[in-house]
């Protein structure tokens, strides 16, 4: 089985800070880490490597300082790393970022399963994984809790939702992105460490993905961050019950005074 | 200090240092009150290569000696001279295969050993023969291709836990110190059987039982080295693991030390921190300096005995002796300086004094170790 894993680089959530001006967040002197819920899906990939045979290769979008996570990620079971790296990528959303990944991930082309951690903890939108499935054309699976089994052609995970689970099959190749409840992410082994002391990174520049200039870094991004805050949560919740004609009559009831 | 490791040197105190912090320190009250044995903390030692630091690449180690053993063995005793035993016992009872068996045994049993997949342990004490190894009771038999052995293996540690054991038994009487013969005994074979599990004042998440043998049969080349040299492979197995003994005591003093410290700075009496107090500062000194020489100490000896595999009972017994004695001093000290909360089983330090006692007892207790150094002396005076 070969397995891509895509994992970020990000502040140490104990520091993390936002610059007043751009409302993007300053990484200036805070320690990077590899974004935790990553270390989840690169575990879980190790682990399907061990059951299953295969490979595991790490993927990151980001500046060349990431090359020292991507080793770590070798150093906890990661087979191969590839650092997509340019300044053409920065400012990227997350438009541009699957975009990106994806052209990447199209030169590695030879894939079984790509896992990716539900969100990052600097961004937090939880859209590159689902953004990178469409962009691949390959079933997406979000907040997966557990692998349970997989043959050649499909894959059965359990997704966590508020309420249990969903059991769902997919076939081969897809994209999962992993909730925390999945694993217990592994400690380096030695190894490991002297392996990602020696190993190659690729490194692969917007000219070797063959990218559209117009749609890499702050140029291909839709988005402009207007202002950063915490929402406030208001609001009541009702959960409906009974078959769903029953339902849809109980929501209209509950809609049309607002009509 | 800076003790200019090598990058993979300090690759293995770096591995070490986070399962210590990230494993064994948050589970270390918990593993001393229910006396668990650490089973998921070994298993990610083994996951992260340690088991085979002092294994040869040919059995599927990583090729280090005594010194590569020693720095891992110092983290993990920081947080746990339980956890470090129970890792510890398994060396010590894989070196007499590795020191005398034969190509075959080692084929069979270290890359086992080495992956952590099984674990080891080592079986001298009985009930008579404790700091006197003529004492031994346990006796093997050739019967046609099995030899039957007898007799009563007393606080083995790992037992019960351990897959793979090594045995020394008397093959012949009549011959004295030349009439014990050491064997590789398994769980499964016949005959073979634990005692309870002996209630202990400290590194209470060891595993410490009895090993009984009733007509335990097992094949005839299970034999480690030649008939009769049982004891010689005894020495040679306590030279070479004495200092990661040592270094347990320089582990768990650093432990000590650090929560004394921590909490000197943050008790107040009198108005000022208690750090600020020169006769509370003297203690800490005092702990400091003897950590210190510990280290540099059992270091110099572990690099001492990986250059020299025939003159190594010496350096071993010193550095034993030093840092283990060192070790219960400075864990007193610890309970001193934490004083009434120190006593309680809130904090670490009293766990760690409890702990610091068998470092002075087992693998040869202090006496003996400097009766081993004191015949060393007489011998090397003797030939100059």
């Amino acid at each position: 089985m070969k397995i891509i894993v895509c994992v970020k680089q990000v502040p140490d959530a104990k520091d993390v800070r936002l610059d007043p001006k751009t409302n993007t967040l300053s990484r200036e002197g805070v320690q990077a880490i590899m974004n935790p819920y990553d270390r989840h899906a690169l575990e879980e990939a190790v682990r399907l490597k061990e059951q299953h045979g295969g490979t595991v290769t790490v993927v990151s979008m980001g500046p060349p300082q990431a090359e020292e996570m991507l080793r770590e990620a070798v150093s906890c079971g990661a087979d191969e790393a590839v650092l997509v790296s340019d300044r053409a990528f920065a400012g990227a959303d997350t438009w541009a970022t699957t975009y990106t990944l994806s052209q990447a991930i199209k030169k590695i082309d030879d894939f079984d399963l790509i896992l990716c951690g539900k969100q990052a903890i600097d961004g937090d939108t939880a859209q590159v994984g689902p953004g990178l499935a469409e962009r691949l054309d390959i079933p997406f699976v979000a907040y997966v809790r557990k692998i349970n089994d997989c043959t050649a052609n499909t894959i059965r995970a359990e997704r966590l939702m508020d309420d249990g689970y969903d059991l769902l099959e997919v076939p081969l190749p897809a994209l999962f992105t992993v909730v925390k409840e999945i694993n217990e992410p592994r400690i380096p082994s030695l190894k490991g460490k002297m392996k990602a002391k020696k190993i190659d990174i690729t490194k692969m520049t917007a000219v070797d993905i063959e990218a559209d200039p117009e749609q890499l870094g702050l140029k291909g991004s839709t988005t402009q961050v207007v202002r950063v805050f915490s929402p406030e949560l208001k609001g009541e919740r009702a959960m409906l019950a009974g078959t769903p004609s029953e339902q849809v009559a109980q929501l209209y009831e509950k809609l049309s005074p607002l009509l | 200090m800076d003790y200019f490791l090598s990058e993979e040197q300090q690759m293995i105190v770096d591995v070490a240092r986070q399962i210590t912090d990230e494993m064994i320190v948050p589970q270390r009250a918990e593993l001393d009150e229910t006396e668990d044995y650490p089973r998921d903390i070994l298993a990610a030692i083994a996951k992260a290569d340690l088991y085979g630091l002092y294994i040869p690449e040919e059995y599927g180690g990583l090729g280090g000696g005594c010194f590569d053993i020693v720095l891992a063995l110092e983290q993990f005793a920081r947080g746990c001279t339980g956890v470090a035993t129970a890792f510890a016992a398994s060396a010590l009872g894989a070196y007499p295969i590795l020191i005398s068996g034969s190509e075959e045994l080692k084929q069979k049993y270290m890359p086992l050993i080495a992956s952590g997949e099984k674990l080891a342990a080592f079986a001298l004490t009985e009930a008579n023969a404790g700091s006197d190894a003529s004492g031994i009771q346990t006796t093997a038999v050739l019967d046609g291709d099995e030899w039957v052995l007898n007799g009563t293996k007393q606080w083995i540690t790992n037992a019960g836990e351990a897959q793979i054991y090594t045995v020394i038994a008397i093959t012949d009487k009549s011959k004295g110190p030349r009439g014990a013969t050491m064997f590789v005994v398994e769980d499964t074979d016949p005959g073979f059987s634990y005692g309870v599990k002996e209630k202990k004042l400290g590194i209470r998440c060891s595993s410490t039982r009895e090993l009984i043998f009733k007509d335990c049969r097992i094949p005839k080349d299970r034999v480690i080295g030649r008939i009769g040299m049982g004891f010689i492979t005894v020495m040679k197995t306590l030279d070479q693991s004495r200092p990661g003994i040592a270094i347990l005591g320089v582990g768990l003093g650093q432990g000590a030390l650090d929560e004394a410290v921590v909490y000197a700075k943050q008790r107040v009496q009198f108005g000022k921190p208690i750090i600020s107090f020169q006769a509370v500062q003297h203690i800490l000194a005092d702990m400091a300096i003897q950590i210190e020489a510990g280290r540099a100490l059992v270091y110099s000896a572990a690099k001492h005995i990986d250059a020299h595999k025939n003159d190594m009972s010496k350096a071993s017994s010193i550095c034993k002796v030093f840092a283990t004695d060192m070790a219960m001093k400075v864990t007193t000290d610890a309970v001193q300086v934490l004083a009434g909360y120190g006593y309680m089983r809130e904090y670490p330090v009293e766990k760690m004094m409890r702990d610091a006692k068998i470092l002075q007892i087992y693998e040869g207790t202090n006496q003996i170790q400097r009766n081993v150094i004191g015949q060393e002396l007489n011998k090397e005076y003797t030939r100059s």
